[in-house]
């Protein structure tokens, strides 16, 4: 042993007393910092809980929005939030799956690739307001849509497909190879493998990473308010062609009101807009660990 | 024998009508990047035939609304970059020690609890995060600092910075993941402490993938735009004290879009000025951010 | 250097037979002017040292080199006088006529029943399809462990017999050549046995090509035997003169035990 080494065992060193002190206190700054994000998110909980959970009730969803906060209600931002949903899921979700299986299974390692791929990963950091000015240049005054629930599905699919194309591919590479050489072993055309076996394995991966994108597009305004989705409307959409508004644009025509009494609304509406969510990514996590458990 | 083995026209046809479409679908995300460039680069240039590039990049006054107009963008662009400095300021040390908590510290269950509520902090709309500013932070800041405006920057920076922490906690935690183990069995070869593991082999080797974080992360706040739109005001201010009102251009964007503007006037076109700014920079900072999480990735592949 | 080693082939000709066969990954050459024929309904091992091509060369039976990126094939590859290799040639077709086992045992993640008639439906089989299921997995001496669970997953098999499940599954496309990709190297010895066994069965209707790791199985089960050393094809012949009576230096030496 050199000199100046105290044995095993002994009782430490000022050195090492310190070493562990600091040690000690910076696991406990890690540990605080990973519980500030779940502070906040409670501390948000319970604040628009105590501001608008005294509004919430049946009369509140199912009426429509008033000069008269005590008689306004969300029906028409709700049934516009779920058209949108809808109409954005029917767009995007074949051609971004359609995509992620061109980029997985059929697309050769050439530049015209490496271009798409690159792409997508960078339209996936474009500002969703930068999608807003698109989608108002395009659809609403290019193809004359106009502010339409049409307009704004079209304008939130172009903002969610690079996101559920890149969930699609990791699901896809996720199936492993030998399911593939099975299949193409039995003379399957590659259609027919991933017809077959990919897609069916990788379903519940794309699933998930598609309900999850849809819920971030539910939770869009800025967007919308680029299409013209308009903060007051006494109706529901009948068509694809109507004017429409969304749950969070009536939450934020609600905020910037100066009058008092619209805030109670506007947290009622962010309970409901949160449920939906919360509903959404539940069902996504209870599919994602479905699919890891091996269906 | 006689076996046929050749190509069946029928076959290949719809095989190759299938791949067509495929290919159609995945190409068509080019068109929409296509799409965002034309747009913006044709409005833009219009209004550059009438402003000069040199004002609107210089000028310090933003004054498209009165009778006597200003196009200087720098008040937006402090705005924006005030916004997301302080975001930064609370997201990246906090990000990155809940990176280092999750990924050394924690166990399967704490993990298995604290993932999932931070994604559902990523999860939660920017227009909830803007009504949590105005009706909860900013009373807090107004009795910390009386002369705080109802719309402030700080505000905005707060719950801006709140969103993006997990942008930067799940990404660098995949980043100090990817650190080989063997590098930390070595450390502790040695007789280092877990801080020391910690702090002087994993997060220098998983740097680069801790700054790509990062960069995203800046990215997003600057792109943000309900949060700020409600919380920090529409006062273009070129001022660097958090407590005033400022405007951010995502919050320009929002505001001249929601008056009625009409097509081809110079209102009109201000909006798509001002978006080329806003998309330019972000696409600058994603770049960067790609680029440098490539390199981590040769690194360790 | 070519050197074609003559082997009874009967008046039929070969079932496969290769001509001056190189494949390259890149720039590495795996398979080197590899030239040999395999007779109809005859076992072919192809053994020697890990690396040494064998897999490379088993692939190229049925075109399934194609799905690796950057493989390149020279020279020729003929079944039943065919160039398989022909730009007429679909590979699809080809493997419909030579299927392949691999070297862990692969099921889909579905039935028991839907694997095997997984082949069948893509193939637009137009028959009775539970007699073609049940025939399969008789073949595959599969049958009476399973013919109560059909329905049940794949993956409750165990490991031996998932492997003969994906012989039935091959079977059920009704090829004329088996490709086997050291189909035992992850069963235990009893369930190894097994497939021995079934083998053995089916070389009275099949032409089977197995590459193996194992010298004491390649001796057991197959009429002739091909060694190949870094992607050369060293020696072949009748499996009995290989082990007991080998011509090359390095192939004693490797099925003796004292190299590989």
């Amino acid at each position: 042993m050199r000199p100046g080494r105290a044995p095993l065992g002994a009782s430490p060193s000022a050195f090492d007393r310190a070493r562990r002190t600091k040690g000690r206190i910076f696991a406990f700054t890690c540990a605080a910092a990973a519980f500030v994000g779940v502070a906040s998110l409670g501390a948000l909980l319970v604040d628009v809980i105590a501001d608008g959970a005294s509004r919430l009730d049946l009369a509140f969803l199912t009426g429509f929005a008033s000069r008269f906060p005590e008689r306004s209600g969300i029906r028409a931002a709700l049934a516009g939030s779920v058209w949108l949903l809808v109409l954005t899921a029917l767009i995007s979700f074949p051609l971004s799956v359609a995509a992620a299986i061109h980029l997985e299974e059929y697309a050769p390692r050439n530049w015209v690739t490496r271009a798409i791929q690159t792409n997508i990963a960078n339209l996936a950091g474009v500002p969703s307001i930068v999608y807003g000015i698109l989608g108002l240049a395009l659809f609403v005054r290019g193809l004359r849509l106009e502010r339409s629930v049409l307009s704004g599905a079209l304008t939130l699919s172009l903002l969610v497909m690079p996101v559920i194309i890149m969930s699609a591919q990791e699901a896809i590479r996720a199936v492993p190879s030998t399911i593939r050489e099975a299949a193409y072993g039995l003379g399957a055309t590659r259609w027919q493998v991933v017809r077959g076996q990919v897609l069916p394995m990788a379903m519940p991966g794309i699933l998930t990473g598609t309900i999850l994108a849809l819920s971030r597009a539910v939770g869009e305004t800025a967007p919308l308010i680029m299409v013209g989705a308009v903060g007051f409307l006494a109706f529901t959409p009948q068509s694809v062609m109507d004017p429409f508004t969304v749950l969070p644009l009536q939450i934020y025509s609600w905020i910037s009101r100066p009058q008092e009494e619209f805030q109670p609304l506007a947290a009622a509406g962010i309970i409901v807009l949160l449920a939906l969510l919360l509903t959404m990514n539940a069902f996504a996590i209870v599919l994602r660990n479905r699919a890891r458990s091996g269906g | 024998m006689g076996v046929d083995l050749t190509r069946k026209g029928s076959r290949k046809l719809g095989e190759s009508l299938i791949g067509t479409a495929l290919f159609a679908c995945a190409a068509f995300s080019t068109l929409v990047t296509v799409g965002v460039v034309v747009v913006l680069a044709r409005e833009s240039v219009a209004f550059f035939s009438e402003v000069s590039i040199v004002d609107f990049l210089t000028g310090t006054r933003w004054e498209p609304m009165f009778q006597e107009q200003h196009f200087g963008i720098l008040p937006l662009v402090s705005g924006s970059l005030l916004v997301a400095g302080g975001a930064g300021l609370i997201a990246l040390p906090i990000g990155i020690l809940s990176a280092i908590f999750l990924s050394e510290y924690a166990g399967a269950r704490l993990q298995a609890v604290l993932k999932p509520l931070l994604e559902i902090l990523a999860g939660v709309p920017t227009v909830v995060y803007g009504y949590f500013a105005l009706t909860f932070i900013t009373p807090l800041l107004r009795l910390v600092f009386p002369g705080t405006d109802i719309f402030n920057a700080a505000a905005a920076s707060i719950v801006v910075g709140l969103m993006i922490i997990p942008t930067v906690s799940s990404l660098s935690e995949d980043a100090l993941r990817a650190v080989p183990r063997s590098l930390r069995e070595a450390a502790y070869g040695l007789g280092a402490t877990k801080l020391e593991v910690s702090t002087r082999v994993v997060v220098p080797a998983a740097l680069s993938g801790i700054i790509a974080s990062f960069i995203l992360a800046i990215s997003r706040a600057v792109g943000e735009t309900m949060a700020v739109t409600i919380a920090a005001g529409n006062l273009p201010n070129l001022t660097l004290n958090p407590l005033e009102s400022i405007q951010t251009m995502t919050a320009f964007i929002v505001q001249a879009s929601m008056g009625d503007t009409p097509q081809g006037t110079l209102a009109y076109r201000t909006l798509f000025a001002v978006g080329m700014t806003l998309f330019l920079m972000t696409l600058g900072m994603n770049i960067v951010s790609q680029w440098v999480m490539a390199r981590f990735r040769e690194e360790y592949q | 250097m070519t050197t074609i080693y003559d082997i009874e082939v009967g008046e039929e000709g070969p079932a496969l037979e290769t001509r001056d066969l190189s494949v390259f990954y890149g720039e590495t050459m795996a398979v080197d002017h590899v030239s040999f024929r395999v007779p109809e309904r005859s076992v072919v091992a192809l053994i020697g040292p890990s690396g040494c091509g064998k897999s490379t060369l088993l692939r190229c039976f049925n075109r399934m080199n194609d799905l690796v990126r950057g493989a390149r094939v020279e020279g020729a590859v003929e079944f039943h006088g065919q160039d398989l290799y022909a730009p007429t040639i679909d590979p699809v077709e080809v493997r419909r006529h030579i299927g392949m086992v691999f070297q862990k045992p692969n099921p889909f993640p579905k039935s028991i029943y839907d694997n095997v008639a997984f082949g069948p439906r893509i193939n637009n089989f137009r028959g009775d399809e539970d007699a073609l299921v049940e025939a399969s997995l008789r073949r595959a001496a599969l049958w009476d462990e399973v013919r109560d669970r059909l329905e049940e997953s794949a993956y409750s098999l165990s490991g031996g017999q998932q492997q003969r499940l994906c012989i039935a599954r091959t079977l059920a496309v009704t090829p004329e050549v088996l490709l086997m990709d050291e189909p035992a190297s992850a069963l235990d010895p009893i369930a190894t046995q097994r497939i021995e066994e079934l083998i053995y069965e089916l070389k009275k209707d099949y032409t089977i090509v197995i590459v193996t790791h194992n010298m004491q199985q390649a001796a057991r089960i197959s009429d002739y035997t091909a060694f190949l050393y870094m992607g050369k094809l060293i020696e072949y012949g009748p499996t009995d003169s290989i082990f007991t009576n080998p011509r090359e230096e390095r192939t004693e030496a490797y099925v003796t035990g004292r190299f590989g």
